[in-house]
């Protein structure tokens, strides 16, 4: 047992050290850059600052072009909300469907699905196809689209992991006279927790940080999204590197947030796996 | 007609249960109609204008005046002379990204559920990567990897080496670009697994612990089988995010120095901006083609495996 | 087949369905109406550029002073990526969702956009009488004309450092051997010979697309006979040195250690501090000097691309980018205008107010304060003379698209330069098969 002891504290101290290079030094380095001046951040080195404006250049990347930062995080927290729990819901039902009952339609579904993955989608017969539906350029076509671009990825998902649910906890709720809206959302839903979570966290991210989307269907000052803001710092011909990070840190703010937050619920659902089988 | 993926659930329980119960059960309990709603938004939206658009590939099209011309454009994409580099660098980025970020998961997953050390603080900074936008991960590996005033090339000098153009030297731009992907990406392979990690029944352990097997019997004979979900969906998606991905590529390098980073999706992208949108459709077709004609195979073989179990 | 799976298979159908008519009659966007009273016009500019966004602030606001009713919205957003801003701009115009009025390249790169269909002409307009010819030709088409200047024309060619070129001894070269003899004697007293900038790769262009002067100065017909497919770079023995000179500079060892990650800013530092000599460079980036090393505005000067015998020197002329509006903006006579009101001197005056000078305005009647910056200074002789060429791309529709990734080739010693204009010949080739060129 002593040794076990010591063995988990050697991992432990290398994982610590090796993460902690190649994964705080990157981080470490977009925060220093935050706390200078302009002409310092531009040298981009981990040399500290000689005055400490992080507040300043805080405010400064808020007010750029009529506070578009604010506005960007309003939109891109609606549209991420709101796709992402559209799409997960919609895809866990179908993957607990698909994985549940197969049919000789699978291989066709599949295939479809993997395309989804695959082919970059085409952006003017899509604005187009809005057009004739009349929600192009609402923020409920966008989310609907964000929608069908990332539902493959979570479908994917879903389908390999509803196999580890053992079938015997299905019959004894049906038997207990559930039906099939209560069988997913009581019995398949709460053991997904986990790739649920992940799901959502990843979906999330990426919706969040998209901007090309918006910028196609939902076009507009008014509609920027977070990661456009981005360019008011970094112009074809000059960069404010301080401001730059700066905007970098704060708008990986909101998702880093949302992971602390479902990285107990992942926990969470890992433990109340773990007990089942 | 061949099934892509076998049902996935044929272990012993489930094939005794199916057995039993007569199939108007599995008709009540999961309708069809649950695939509905998804599949209504995914045809409208992305199957039908991206199917569509392939007929664009036989024509010569400026967005608002579209002739047919056969096989032109496909001709035109394949004597590009930067293709075959383009090719050649697609498969090497597909391949080292996914196979990495594969057995880096699965090392991290294995770590990062067990009882080691800090396990908080790790699950939080290798997944962190993973939450910042590319385009950020882009411009911070930029400067950290520039060759002259790069962090990394100022630390490797304080030891007396001198470092490489990570960026600017055409035989090493593709791999560094690569490294910032995996390190970007192996967070998430390492979640996947870990979800899959710890729906592995204790028992098994428990009763192999009772026969004798050492740690490496256990991973090779218990967590290696019983974790092939995740490991399927990490090859999977890792391997079709590195086949079309350029995203990341493009934040780093345009492509270059000249076009020793292209790959095809980048090539294609700067068709598209160019305004050949004929062209890059064609390009479009053939990059689906190639990556179906791998993917399908292994997500075939893959799902195949699984049920041997 | 079960009639839940016939039902998915119909609405897939349906979906295809929706696509084909999506395709027949493609939607106009905008919306509304003219109406009395006030307006708000949008300009869509793109975040690509500071002293372009100023520009476009200072033109609105003169105007709304004038024009109380009519407000003109600057919409700065987008990427700054030009790849991204043009497919951006492209599928905008294609969908019918371009804003009432933006900011775009004049040249060949405005054929792409295919103007007849998308933009609104502007042929019959008063104010086009107060435009010069070589802009008129910059944006139109057979059927008509498109766009307002919105900044000067200025010439591409070297920036150089007047206190390292007198430190040295050294005159403005005449011809590129003396360019070269003066690169030996300024790296042989330890200074960079010449600056390049690849970091930011379209800078990496400016040295080949500048020396067209010497094209033209042998041939004033090479642009048509270029248009029609019957000469080329590599085949050609002046047209293919604009390639070779890159390939000059890096043999002889002139270039800056960092040229390969080194950005336009550096460059820019460089030839104003005198770090480096030389930077070849498009006058535009003149306002970039002036605001960030204004001390230093004096100290840089500039002459043409230098060729095979001295007197035979000159200047490539780049047109200003223009202000252009899509076919269907619901606004086209308040477009209409404040687009006069940009083909006027007093226009003209309050992008001098915002920019300061980088160079001549296309339109009649507009005049430049005393006092240019010297950069301005030095091109204006070769406006007074004559010594002019338009760029390549302001005479032929043809532009290869990957004309930067080749020259940063070239002037890295990744490939030759006779190899790099044979490789642009072939990128050109396929943007002429493109846009249905006969000949090609």
């Amino acid at each position: 047992m002593k040794r076990h002891v010591a063995a988990r504290h050697v991992t432990g101290i290398i994982a610590i050290l090796v993460s902690a290079i190649l994964f705080l030094v990157p981080f470490g380095f977009i925060v220093v850059q935050t706390f200078k001046t302009g002409p310092e951040a531009a040298r981009l080195d981990f040399g500290l600052p000689t005055q400490f404006v992080f507040f300043d250049n805080v405010a400064k990347v808020f007010e750029t072009r009529d506070f578009m930062l604010v506005t960007a995080f309003i939109n891109s927290t609606i549209l991420t909300v709101l796709s992402v729990s559209i799409m997960v819901v919609l895809s866990a039902m179908i993957g607990w469907v698909l994985a549940r009952r197969p049919s000789r339609w699978n291989g066709l579904i599949s295939f479809l699905i993997l395309a989804g993955l695959i082919v970059p989608p085409a952006i003017v017969p899509t604005a187009w196809v809005m057009q004739r539906l009349g929600i192009f350029n609402t923020i409920g076509g966008l989310a609907l689209v964000e929608v069908a671009y990332g539902m493959a990825f979570c479908i994917l998902l879903f389908r390999a992991f509803v196999s580890t649910i053992p079938r015997e906890l299905d019959e004894a709720a049906t038997i207990d006279g559930a039906g099939p809206i209560r069988l997913f959302f009581r019995i398949g839903f709460p053991l997904l927790r986990g790739v649920i979570v992940t799901a959502i966290v990843v979906q999330s991210v990426a919706v969040f940080n998209d901007f090309a989307n918006p910028l196609y269907f939902l076009p507009g000052e008014r509609n920027a999204t977070v990661q456009l803001t981005l360019y008011n710092f970094q112009s074809q011909f000059q960069t404010t590197w301080n401001l730059l990070f700066t905007n970098i840190l704060l708008i990986t703010i909101p998702p880093l947030l949302m992971y602390i937050f479902f990285n107990r619920q992942i926990v969470a659902g890992l433990t109340s796996g773990a007990v089942k089988g | 007609m061949a099934t892509l993926a076998p049902p996935l659930q044929k272990n012993e329980l489930a094939k005794t249960s199916n057995l039993k119960r007569p199939r108007r059960y599995a008709h009540r309990m999961y309708p069809h109609w649950f695939l509905l709603p998804g599949a209504a938004i995914y045809t409208v939206l992305f199957i039908a204008p991206t199917f569509a658009s392939f007929y664009f590939a036989f024509t010569r099209w400026t967005l608002f005046d579209v002739q047919f011309i056969g096989f032109d454009n496909f001709v035109t994409f394949f004597t590009d002379p930067q293709l075959s580099k383009g090719f050649t660098n697609t498969l090497i980025y597909g391949v080292l990204t996914s196979g990495l970020k594969v057995v880096l998961g699965l090392l991290l997953g294995v770590l990062l559920t067990s009882n080691i050390l800090a396990r908080g603080y790790l699950r939080a900074v290798v997944f962190f990567p993973v939450l910042v936008s590319t385009v950020g991960v882009g411009i911070t590996f930029q400067a950290l990897m520039d060759p002259f005033d790069g962090a990394i090339n100022r630390t490797l000098a304080i030891f007396g080496i001198e470092g490489p153009g990570w960026l600017t030297d055409p035989t090493l731009v593709l791999y560094s670009i690569i490294a910032v992907d995996v390190w970007k990406g192996v967070g998430l392979a390492a979640l996947i697994y870990m979800a899959g990690l710890v729906a592995i029944p204790r028992d098994y352990y428990e009763a192999a612990r009772v026969d004798g097997a050492g740690a490496w019997d256990n991973f090779r004979h218990i967590t290696l089988p019983l974790v092939r979900p995740a490991t399927t969906t990490v090859v999977i998606l890792s391997l079709i995010g590195g086949l079309r991905s350029f995203e990341l590529i493009w934040a780093m390098t345009g492509g270059g120095p000249g076009f020793s980073s292209d790959v095809v999706a980048s090539v294609i992208y700067k068709q598209y901006a160019a305004g050949f949108y004929g062209l890059s459709t064609a390009g479009n077709v053939v990059l689906f083609v190639l990556v179906s004609a791998i993917i399908l195979p292994l997500f075939l073989w893959l799902n195949r495996k699984q049920t041997d179990l | 087949m079960s009639s839940h799976s016939r039902r998915a298979l119909m609405l897939a159908a349906a979906g295809v369905a929706t696509v084909t008519l999506g395709l027949s009659g493609c939607a106009a966007g905008g919306g509304g109406s003219e109406t009395e009273g006030a307006v708000t016009l949008t300009w869509f500019q793109g975040s690509g550029v500071e002293t372009n966004i100023q520009t476009a602030d200072a033109l609105a606001a003169a105007f709304h002073k004038k024009n109380p009713d009519i407000t003109v919205k600057v919409d700065a957003s987008g990427p700054s990526d030009s790849a991204q801003l043009d497919n951006l701009m492209k599928t905008r115009l294609a969908t019918g969702e371009m804003p009432d009025m933006f900011w775009y390249n004049s040249g060949s790169l405005l054929q792409a956009l295919n103007p007849d269909q998308t933009m609104l002409n502007l042929k019959d307009e008063d104010f086009i009488d107060n435009l010069d010819d070589a802009w008129i030709n910059s944006v139109s088409t057979e059927n008509g004309i498109y766009g307002v200047p919105v900044q000067s024309a200025g010439g591409g060619g070297i920036f150089y450092n007047i206190p390292l070129y007198e430190e040295l001894g050294l005159e403005v070269p005449k011809t590129w051997d003396e360019f070269l003899a003066n690169a030996q004697k300024i790296k042989d007293a330890g200074h960079v010979a010449v600056e390049q900038t690849y970091g930011d790769t379209w800078t990496s262009q400016i040295l080949t697309l500048a020396d067209f002067y010497n094209v033209y100065a042998s041939d004033e017909d090479w642009a048509s006979q270029y248009t029609e497919n019957k000469v080329n770079f590599a085949d050609d023995p002046v047209a293919v040195k604009s390639f070779t000179k890159l390939q000059d500079l890096v043999e002889g060892g002139f270039l800056n250690v960092d040229f390969a990650s080194a950005k336009l800013d550096d460059g820019l530092k460089a030839v104003a501090t005198g770090t480096a000599a030389n930077y070849p460079m498009l006058g535009f980036a003149q306002a970039t000097i002036a605001t960030n090393y204004p001390d230093n505005v004096d100290d840089v000067g500039f002459f043409g691309i230098p060729g095979e015998s001295a007197d035979k020197s000159g200047m490539t002329v780049w047109e200003p980018p223009a202000l252009y509006a899509p076919a269907n903006t619901p606004h086209p006579d308040a477009v209409k205008k404040f687009m006069a009101f940009i083909a006027s001197p007093e226009g003209c005056d309050t992008i001098t107010e915002a920019l300061g000078v980088t160079g001549a305005y296309p339109v009649k009647g507009c005049t430049l304060p005393d006092g240019a910056p010297k950069i301005v200074a030095d091109m204006l002789p070769y406006f007074d003379s004559g010594d002019l060429a338009p760029a390549l791309e302001f005479l032929s529709p043809v532009k290869g698209p990957n004309l930067m990734q080749i020259t940063v080739e070239v002037g890295s010693g990744i490939r030759d330069g006779k190899s790099g204009a044979e490789l642009y010949d072939e990128d050109a080739a396929k943007q002429a098969q493109q846009l249905g060129l006969p000949g090609w």
